[in-house]
């Protein structure tokens, strides 16, 4: 992919946004409701119940065949649920066909027209459908009056310039590099005031550079417009980063939705423990009690999900929550380290065989080189424990 | 400063690794590139050469035109051309309202329809032109023979209608059969380029319903594709000589061969040329009709 302007990826949008973009008005409320959708055998939604909030911007992450495309789809109209029902601010649109429905959708794939040029790429849906009057209800009407040509190469240059690009309107997709191309897309999916923003995997094409300043752009555009938006995604620094809450799914179902810090801090399903950042699995035995688990020699309560009483168990623990101390002994040893800037990820060899990982500041690593005897241990606090996996 | 301006201008003068590349190509084989386009030149160009100097070679006045001249007066020319023409127009768009929703759906449904699509696009080949004219006029002869004079059945009456000399729909039908494979092949080609399904969904998504989103999307980005479909379905029903004179219509192709004065070598010659150039004609409009690509997107607002 040539970019054939490099500037053009980094535009500025403190320009004042063009009123007739920004007056999208307040986001609709998306639900999802026991949607069940197979595929032949593979079942690709498992009753999903998800409500998104208006004017939220709501990541779907998960592993790839998780549903949240599928769901996605569905809001767009280009998948019909087996069961359960889509609602825009209460009304159910399930029934309704894609080209009638108020949500503007960008692509994985480049999307653009490839016979229309940018201007008329973000024109082309108020060719086909004439904007709404900003008031309106989720299930649009064909019967508007329909915008001249003039006004609608206006309204197209107005949110060329909202995403950035105003100079760009005369050149066909394929003068235009990869992120460009998902911006003229962004603007086409705003062109109608959609209440409803869906992003399949926007960035997933980019390289990584544009990628970044695309994720801040959509952000800021998002927030700007107060747009209610889905974003699927799989990859879980991007859905962290961007969305106000996560919705992570595993097998069609929703695993746990909540903003980025709770679900990084307090995952309430091993998954998801697993899924968003780095975990460790340390061997332990839940007590009598079925709320403490005995772990490194020390008995710490059980947060989340419970294991049956007196069950060999493992313990989640993330890397920067494991405390290492440099006296030896006790069996444990470092066996490697990688260096991440202010952080250095340390390999530690448990006793048992097993390695976990342990985060400490770049300072207090370089104390324990490779080989050195180490003293493992939890800080006193609440843990996930997961039923041991079999091997 | 000065450093970043020696880079900048190593840069440009720099040509990127594919560029360096074909350079290199570009040396050796013109020698063996040349040797195939005259071999390919000769193959084409003497034998047309050879009829027109047959055509102009007159055994008295050593050069003459006459035979181009009396291909004008040989009756029936106008009227076959004519229905050649219109064959050819017919043919294209049933081709076209056949295959185009076709390819689309195979585009769209899943890799069994496309099998079952492609076979049946393909049989065709497979079929010489003159099993596929013993077949139909078998048909034909089973409405004429068990017909009763004053009881014309619907059928009957239909079978006597599609042959009817001005415009024979049966050889509409045939031509389309004989012309699926290569415009199904054609198309499908052009529609492999296009990520069909996204494409239609963005329309969709724009507010565009499925047969608005088909043509307003799908077929402006297969022009090349409709065009080299209908130069090819052009080409076969001009030239197509089989199944138009056994069923007995005179269309062009039977004309130049029967219905021409018999026995004048030169003017059957002179004529096979006219129709050589004619027909080249024909797909250098259409080729032009369609090129102005750049120009007529910008249009399309």
């Amino acid at each position: 992919m040539t970019e054939t302007a490099p500037t053009a990826d980094t535009p500025s949008l403190t320009d004042p946004v063009p009123p007739a973009a920004a007056d999208s008005g307040a986001g609709a409320t998306v639900e999802f409701r026991g949607l069940r959708r197979s595929f032949g055998a593979t079942t690709a939604l498992d009753g999903l119940d998800l409500t998104v909030r208006p004017g939220e911007l709501l990541a779907l992450l998960g592993p790839s065949g998780c549903g949240k495309t599928t769901a996605l789809r569905m809001v767009a109209g280009f998948e019909t649920p087996d069961s359960g029902a889509v609602l825009v601010d209460g009304s159910d649109i399930t029934g309704i066909p894609a080209h009638r429905r108020d949500a503007g959708m960008v692509f994985q794939s480049y999307s653009l027209f490839p016979h229309l040029n940018a201007r008329d790429n973000v024109a082309f849906g108020l060719k086909m459908r004439p904007a709404p009057h900003p008031t309106t209800t989720p299930i649009r009407r064909a019967s508007r009056r329909p915008l001249g040509g003039a006004e609608r190469r206006k309204r197209a240059d107005e949110l060329l310039e909202l995403i950035g690009l105003p100079q760009y309107g005369d050149r066909y997709p394929h003068q235009l590099s990869g992120g460009q191309q998902q911006r003229i897309a962004l603007a086409r999916a705003l062109a109608l005031r959609p209440r409803v923003l869906l992003l399949d995997e926007p960035l997933s094409a980019l390289d990584a550079k544009v990628r970044l300043t695309l994720r801040e752009e959509i952000r800021r555009l998002q927030q700007e417009l107060g747009i209610t938006t889905l974003f699927v995604t799989h990859d879980q620094e991007e859905a962290l980063s961007m969305a106000d809450r996560v919705a992570v799914m595993h097998a069609g179902r929703l695993e746990q939705c909540a903003t980025p810090a709770e679900l990084y801090a307090r995952p309430t399903t091993a998954f998801v423990a697993e899924f968003v950042g780095t975990m460790n699995r340390i061997p332990g035995r839940v007590g009598e009690d079925p709320g403490t688990v005995e772990v490194l020699g020390q008995r710490l309560p059980v947060d989340g999900e419970r294991t049956a009483a007196q069950q060999d168990v493992e313990v989640l623990v993330r890397p920067e929550n494991v405390l290492l101390s440099a006296q030896g002994g006790s069996g444990a040893v470092i066996t490697g380290s990688t260096f991440l800037g202010a952080v250095t990820r340390l390999g530690v060899q448990l006793p048992d065989g097993r390695s976990i990982k342990v985060d400490l500041s770049t300072h207090e690593a370089a104390a324990l080189p490779a080989g050195s005897g180490v003293t493992v241990s939890l800080p006193e606090r609440p843990v996930l424990v997961d039923a041991r996996a079999t091997d | 400063m000065a450093g970043m301006t020696a880079a900048t201008l190593t840069a440009s003068i720099d040509p990127p690794p594919g560029e360096q590349a074909s350079a290199r190509r570009r040396g050796r084989p013109r020698f063996g590139r040349a040797a195939v386009l005259v071999i390919f030149g000769l193959y084409f160009a003497v034998p047309i050469l050879a009829s027109f100097l047959f055509t102009v070679d007159d055994p008295v006045k050593g050069f003459s035109l006459s035979a181009y001249s009396q291909i004008f007066s040989v009756a029936g020319l106008w009227p076959a051309l004519r229905l050649s023409l219109e064959l050819a127009v017919a043919t294209i768009a049933v081709v076209y309202l056949l295959l185009i929703p076709a390819v689309v759906a195979v585009r769209l449904g899943g890799p069994r329809l496309r099998t079952f699509v492609e076979l049946v696009c393909t049989l065709p080949l497979v079929v010489p032109s003159i099993a596929l004219t013993a077949g139909i006029t078998s048909v034909l002869r089973w409405g004429s023979d068990n017909m009763v004079p004053g009881q014309t059945t619907f059928i009957q009456q239909l079978l006597i209608d599609i042959q009817n000399p001005s415009f024979p729909v049966i050889l509409l039908l045939a031509y389309v059969v004989m012309a699926l494979p290569l415009a199904y092949r054609t198309l499908d080609a052009g529609m492999r380029a296009l990520d069909v399904r996204t494409l239609l969904e963005a329309a969709q998504n724009n507010g565009a319903g499925r047969t608005r989103a088909i043509v307003t999307v799908i077929l402006p980005n297969l022009r090349g594709a409709l065009l080299n479909t209908a130069f090819l379905t052009l080409a076969l029903v001009l030239g197509e000589f089989t199944v138009s004179s056994i069923l007995g219509f005179v269309p062009f192709a039977v004309w130049i061969v029967n219905g021409n004065a018999a026995g004048q070598g030169p003017v059957t010659v002179a004529v096979s040329i006219v129709s050589l150039v004619l027909t080249w004609l024909l797909l250098l409009v259409l080729s032009a009709g369609g090129g102005r690509r750049g120009a007529a997107a910008p249009a399309n607002q």
